[in-house]
This record gives C-alpha cells, structure tokens and sequence, in this order.
C-alpha cells in the first residue's frame, strides 16, 4: 500500500536504531537512568507492540505509554449514560465499534444489545444520519467520541442534518481535546517524562502550534510524528537531536500529513457547532479543565443531552483498577494488581483493556509480563 | 481510534456535497472531501488526489514531496553510516 510501506523499510529503520544508539550513549542515558519519552496517542502504542519497537530501542530509553486512546479514558458514567438511552424504545443507539465493548456501571453496550436494545455500529457518523433517514420514526442518536481528529467528521454530520433539516438525529457528544489534557498531565506532581511524540492525526487537524507551550514553559520536546515504525523511530531520533544540542521544539516529523497550520476548514467546521465544556470527566484522571466539548446552543436540536435531558454523572473507576497510576506512567500495565487476573482483553475490569491501542490490552496480547512482576511496596 | 488510512480518489459521485469514491486498501468507499477540497467546482480536480481517510472523511490531502523528503533523509543517513564503517575499517 502506497504511504505505508515504504515507511516499514527494515533497513531503514536499522540504521535509526544505531543513530538512536549512538546518542543515547552520547547523552549518557542508561537502563537505570533511562531518557522517558510518552507517546501520547493509543496510535503510536498499538505501532510500538505491533512492531516490536521497543525490543528494537536500546534500553536506555523508556516509553511511556500515554492517555490518548479516547476509548481507554471514557468515563464509566458515559457508557451508562448511553446504555440508558439505548435502552430507550424509540432510540437506536449507533456508535464505533471501539465504544461497544468498554464496561460501564451495569454493562457495555454490546451487553445492552444482547439484552435487546437496538445498538448499531457504524464506520462514520454520516452512516448514522443516513440511519436517521431511513427510520424516520424512530431516534437516531450517534454516541461521538474521539479527540480533535474526529470532531470535524460528527460537526459535520450535525450541519449536514440541520442543513437537511433531519429532525431525528442526535449527537451524544463526547469529543476530548489534547493540548489541555497534556497540560493537566504535565501538572501532576513528579511526574517524570523528558519528551513527547505528538499524535499525528490529531495534528492534521490542530496544527503542531497548539504544543507550543510544553517545550516554552515545561521545557520538554515534542515531536509530532506518523504512525509507521519508521515514523516513530524517526521523531524518538529527532527527540534525542534536540536533547544533544540542547534545543526544546515542537518539530513535525509527519509533514506528509501535518501542515503546521493544520486544517482550516476541519477547524471552521468544529468551532461552529462545539464550544469548550467547562469540565470533563476522564477514566483515571479525574475531572479536567476544558478538556472537552459541547454542542453549542445554535445546534441544541441536535444534541442529545438537551433532546433526551441526560444529567452529567460520576461513577467511580472500581476500585482494584489502576488505570489512572497506568496511564500517568507510574506503573506498567503488569504491575497494577488485577492485570492478567481479574482483567483481560475478554473481561475487561479497566479500560485500558478494553481497546487495541490500550497500553493494557497491547502489553497483554503481544505477551509482555503474561507474568506479573511482583509489586513494588 | 484516531486511526487514518491513505486513500486515493477514484471517481466524483456527488460534487454538489463534496463526495467521491476513494480507494482505501482496495476497498472502494465513498468519502466526505469537504475538508480538502475547497468548493463543489474544485471536485473536477479530485481523482488521482492521495488523500488521509478517517471516520468517512478525508481529513488531509497527502504531500507527495513531503514524504519523499522524509524517505530520501533516511537513505542519506544509511549512506553517511555506511561511509563512516567504511572509513573506520580502513583506520583500523
């Protein structure tokens, strides 16, 4: 496949690998002192075990896997939430098939459909609206959640469904944004992360200025990349580039794809139907300041928490989980206690397990720690 | 999730909406260009564009030079390493 091959090259990626070995010992990183870098993007997690990666990365430098799997941070009040809309006679619940299989306080949505209720899984939310044609007597509600690369694709489908006035549909809106998740994350007390690798797809939307204050005001790299090997070992190598000259920048490996500017018409189309939310409630991390979106009132016909009057809730995460110590980079996917045990790709207790891109559910299906590591006191 | 696959558009099926046949993987779908392409006018432009496909919609046009740049850094970086074994066996 064009665009995707050539940048799987193993050759290439060989002579990174002894570039990125050459400056971590330049640096003077070692397995004790590793360089950390997160990858931000459940994306860039599921390249990194697909591949082998960090088989490939000398073990002076360690990846920390980070919170940027949508699915992976769905709050269990969500899911809740769209299990008692689906539960709704007049409803058909429609959404990717990523949400399907993430517990919720009662059940997952794939639960819900085998309980009865009418839940579809669909490729694109314009597939939903085109539901909401053909069953003019019944409730579409498409649940969106994703980060700034799919909000274009749901804002979209609402101005297409106000524009053709199709009355039925709805958006459950549950759209995350990076920059001020990052900012939150980058606030956590000891954390200890030198760089990042920015998501790539987010970016196309965004643009890469929007990081510009991780590398002026914490200090630390990034460096927006593509999602083949050859992409990330290249952004870890341009991270340590930096390190050696003692430079801090945003830099943009995945030109390709990445304008720096991003995209202005995704961004016009986003910023007429959402509006920052005040709050917003993540699995593992807790509420966080302006890290989502909203419908704005212009399109309240459309949004399901006004059409169907869904009252925000919090449920707590269960208790035994440790997704959020997981997803901050404090402990690895095996150490946390229920890890192989009590939570499993086929039963996931925490979301992390849940998804291909989870840090969890990768660490468990490319067998890495199958034996837990006994726990640090 | 925010998963992006290359595609390249095959033929134009709706230019009023800014929709068109891309062909991801050998799958052919239609996709949403409203994001890349500026105008129903401008769709006459679309087949041949490589395009990033997520979700239905195509979220980025494909910079050919771009990436031949990124590939052809590597090749030099393969070259510089092979260059510089070669000179450290001849001192050796």
């Amino acid at each position: 496949m064009q665009y995707v091959n050539e940048f799987r090259d193993p050759e290439k990626a060989q002579v990174l690998i002894r570039e990125i070995q050459g400056l971590t010992e330049e640096l003077g990183a070692t397995s004790e002192s590793p360089i950390r870098i997160m990858e931000v993007c459940g994306g860039h997690t599921h390249t990194i075990f697909k591949f082998g990666l960090e088989q490939l990365l000398p073990d002076s430098i360690e990846l920390i896997h980070g919170p940027g799997c949508p699915v992976c941070v769905l709050p269990m009040g969500r899911v809740d939430d769209c299990v008692a809309l689906a539960e709704r006679e007049e409803v058909i619940l429609t959404t990717f098939g990523d949400a399907m299989r993430v517990p919720g306080s009662r059940k997952s949505l794939l639960q819900a459909k085998a309980d009865g209720a009418d839940v579809r899984m669909v490729y694109s939310p314009t597939d939903a609206l085109k539901l909401a044609q053909q069953n003019p007597e019944r409730e579409v509600v498409f649940f969106g959640l994703g980060f700034e690369t799919t909000m274009p694709s749901t804002a979209l489908t609402v101005l297409q469904a106000a524009l053709e006035g199709i009355s039925n549909f709805s958006l459950l809106c549950t759209h995350i944004t990076i920059p001020q998740t990052l900012q939150a994350l980058l606030d956590t007390p000891d954390l200890r992360i030198d760089a990042f690798i920015g998501p790539g797809h987010v970016s196309m939307v965004i643009g890469t200025e929007a990081y510009g204050f991780i590398a002026a005001q914490y200090g630390k790299p990034l460096v927006v990349s593509g999602f083949e090997p050859l992409d990330v070992l290249q952004s870890v190598w341009m991270i340590l580039r930096q390190m050696q000259s003692g430079r801090c920048e945003v830099e943009n490996q995945y030109r390709r794809v990445v304008p720096d500017s991003g995209n202005p018409a995704a961004q016009n189309a986003v910023a007429q139907v959402f509006e920052l939310r005040e709050f917003c409630e993540w699995r593992g991390l807790g509420s966080i300041a302006q890290s989502g979106v909203q419908i704005r009132k212009e399109y309240a016909a459309f949004d399901a928490e006004h059409k169907f009057r869904v009252a925000p809730q919090q449920v707590a995460d269960p208790k035994e989980c440790q997704c959020g110590e997981v997803l901050q980079g404090r402990i690895k996917p095996p150490q946390c206690r229920v890890f192989g045990t009590a939570c499993t790709p086929q039963t996931p207790l925490g979301a992390l397990m849940v998804s291909s891109e989870g840090a969890c559910a990768a660490y468990y299906n490319y067998g890495i720690g199958r034996h837990p590591e006994p726990q640090a006191a | 999730m925010c998963l992006g696959i290359p595609g390249q558009v095959v033929e134009v099926t709706d230019a009023e909406k800014r929709i068109a046949l891309v062909d991801v993987g050998g799958i052919k779908r239609p996709i949403n260009l409203a994001c890349v392409v500026e105008s129903p006018e401008a769709m006459s432009e679309a087949p041949g564009m490589w395009v990033l496909v997520h979700v239905g919609f195509a979220m980025s046009r494909i910079n050919e030079e771009e990436a031949h740049k990124t590939l052809e850094l590597l090749q030099e970086l393969g070259e510089l390493q092979e260059e510089m074994r070669n000179a450290a066996a001849q001192v050796a």
